[in-house]
């Protein structure tokens, strides 16, 4: 194995009509390091001013997602020895505005977010004193895989609808959506339903599945946008079938 | 404080063959093309047959030139990836419980006659059916009935 490969890294540096740029780094290739640890290296040791996000580098604060050969990752579940010989080009996240070198703007998103209301929603006061809402084992695993989402956004990068239409509510906030719908404690369905029945909503996806393939935490949002819309077309077949005096 | 100065990443207008999954995205948009294609051909014929013995053979012959019998050919080819492509997304857009599931019940806002009310509904969990039994019971399902259409065809 050579000693060290090259990172092609964007740089940008925000400025009125300023463009990204590629500035290539050596650093050193070895066997356990991933690809945030090659940021890291530039950055302790090459040049101090690259801006990237990371924390936990073990996958699951879900902060360091960027393009690495165009795909969407991890950066600290990417190894540097899968690219070998090199070189490895980092990109920031397709689809967002970038904000500095590889950081992006998730503003987006976070507006998005709440607005699928991803929390348990109740119509009746019981407090914690009246006890716990109790759930087996087998109606947990209907909605565990769906809350296993770490808001990466590698699914928002992978999904060329959003690329194109940036109203569309996104791969992530759905998932959500449904994790919450098919949570047996939650009453919340009609809520999100006025939502994402809208074209922005659900409509807007067109099962290019590619949300799913970047997962990291094999949420399967793809899944979930589908199983969603067949919820969304019975609720449209009955508001067609039943007179307006019956809604 | 004002907005920060960003740049957008602009997005390709040949997007879709930056990714070989994009790519099958895309041609499996398009098969719909040729499976309406398909649809219109056999209406034609069904005319065709309708309007008598004369009118059949000029369709016949129509169909037996080369440029049908190429866009034909295309179209089959076509069809089957949409087959085969659909078939395979089905177990991840539709959940079937096979004979392991059960019934459990939760206090959910349905749909009651176009009038939302909190009512004790029961919910079906668990006993999902693994995708390749999904995916093989519609392929024999086309089995099943694309033999019955060739016994009514050809008996």
């Amino acid at each position: 194995m050579a000693d060290s490969i090259q990172m092609q890294v964007t740089r940008y540096t925000p400025a009125p009509d300023a463009v990204p740029t590629v500035a290539n780094y050596d650093v050193p290739l070895r066997k356990d390091w991933s690809v945030l640890d090659g940021l890291n290296f530039v950055k302790d040791h090459i040049d101090g001013s690259l801006s990237f996000r990371w924390s936990c580098r073990m996958g699951i604060c879900g902060s360091c997602g960027m393009n690495v050969e165009g795909e969407p990752q991890l950066t600290c579940a990417t190894f540097l020895s899968d690219y070998a010989p090199g070189p490895v080009r980092v990109e920031p996240l397709t689809n967002f505005p970038i904000v500095r070198d590889l950081v992006v703007d998730i503003d987006d998103f976070m507006t998005k977010l709440p607005r699928v209301k991803p929390w348990i929603i109740r119509d009746d006061d019981v407090t914690v004193i009246d006890g716990e809402y109790l759930q087996t084992p087998e109606e947990l695993e209907e909605y565990k895989q769906f809350s296993n989402c770490i808001n990466c956004m590698l699914c928002y990068a992978a999904c060329p609808i959003y690329g194109l239409e940036p109203d569309f509510i996104g791969p992530a906030a759905i998932a959500l959506a449904e994790r919450y719908d098919l949570d047996t404690r939650d009453r919340g369905q009609r809520e999100r339903l006025d939502i994402l029945i809208e074209k922005e909503g659900v409509w807007g996806c067109t099962f290019v599945g590619e949300c799913t393939r970047v997962c990291p935490k094999h949420v399967d949002p793809a899944g979930a946008i589908q199983r969603y819309k067949l919820k969304a077309a019975q609720e449209n077949v009955m508001a067609f079938l039943l007179p307006r005096a019956a809604r | 404080m004002s907005a920060p100065i960003t740049y957008r990443q602009p997005v390709s207008r040949l997007w879709w063959i930056r990714k070989r999954t994009y790519f099958l995205f895309v041609l499996r948009e398009l098969s719909s093309i040729f499976v309406a294609w398909l649809a219109v051909f056999l209406m034609i014929m069904v005319v065709a047959i309708g309007r008598g013995e004369a009118s059949y053979q000029n369709f016949m012959s129509w169909a037996a030139s080369p440029v049908v019998i190429v866009i034909n050919v295309v179209a089959l080819a076509f069809l089957i990836l949409h087959t085969v492509t659909w078939f395979a997304l089905t177990p991840q857009a539709m959940v079937v419980r096979g004979p392991g599931s059960r019934r459990a019940l939760a206090t959910k806002e349905v749909n009651v006659a176009g009038r939302w009310v909190s009512a004790a509904t029961v919910v079906r969990v668990g006993g999902r059916l693994p995708a390749a039994v999904v995916i093989a019971s519609q392929y024999a399902g086309l089995i099943v009935v694309s033999a019955f259409i060739a016994w009514l065809v050809l008996r």
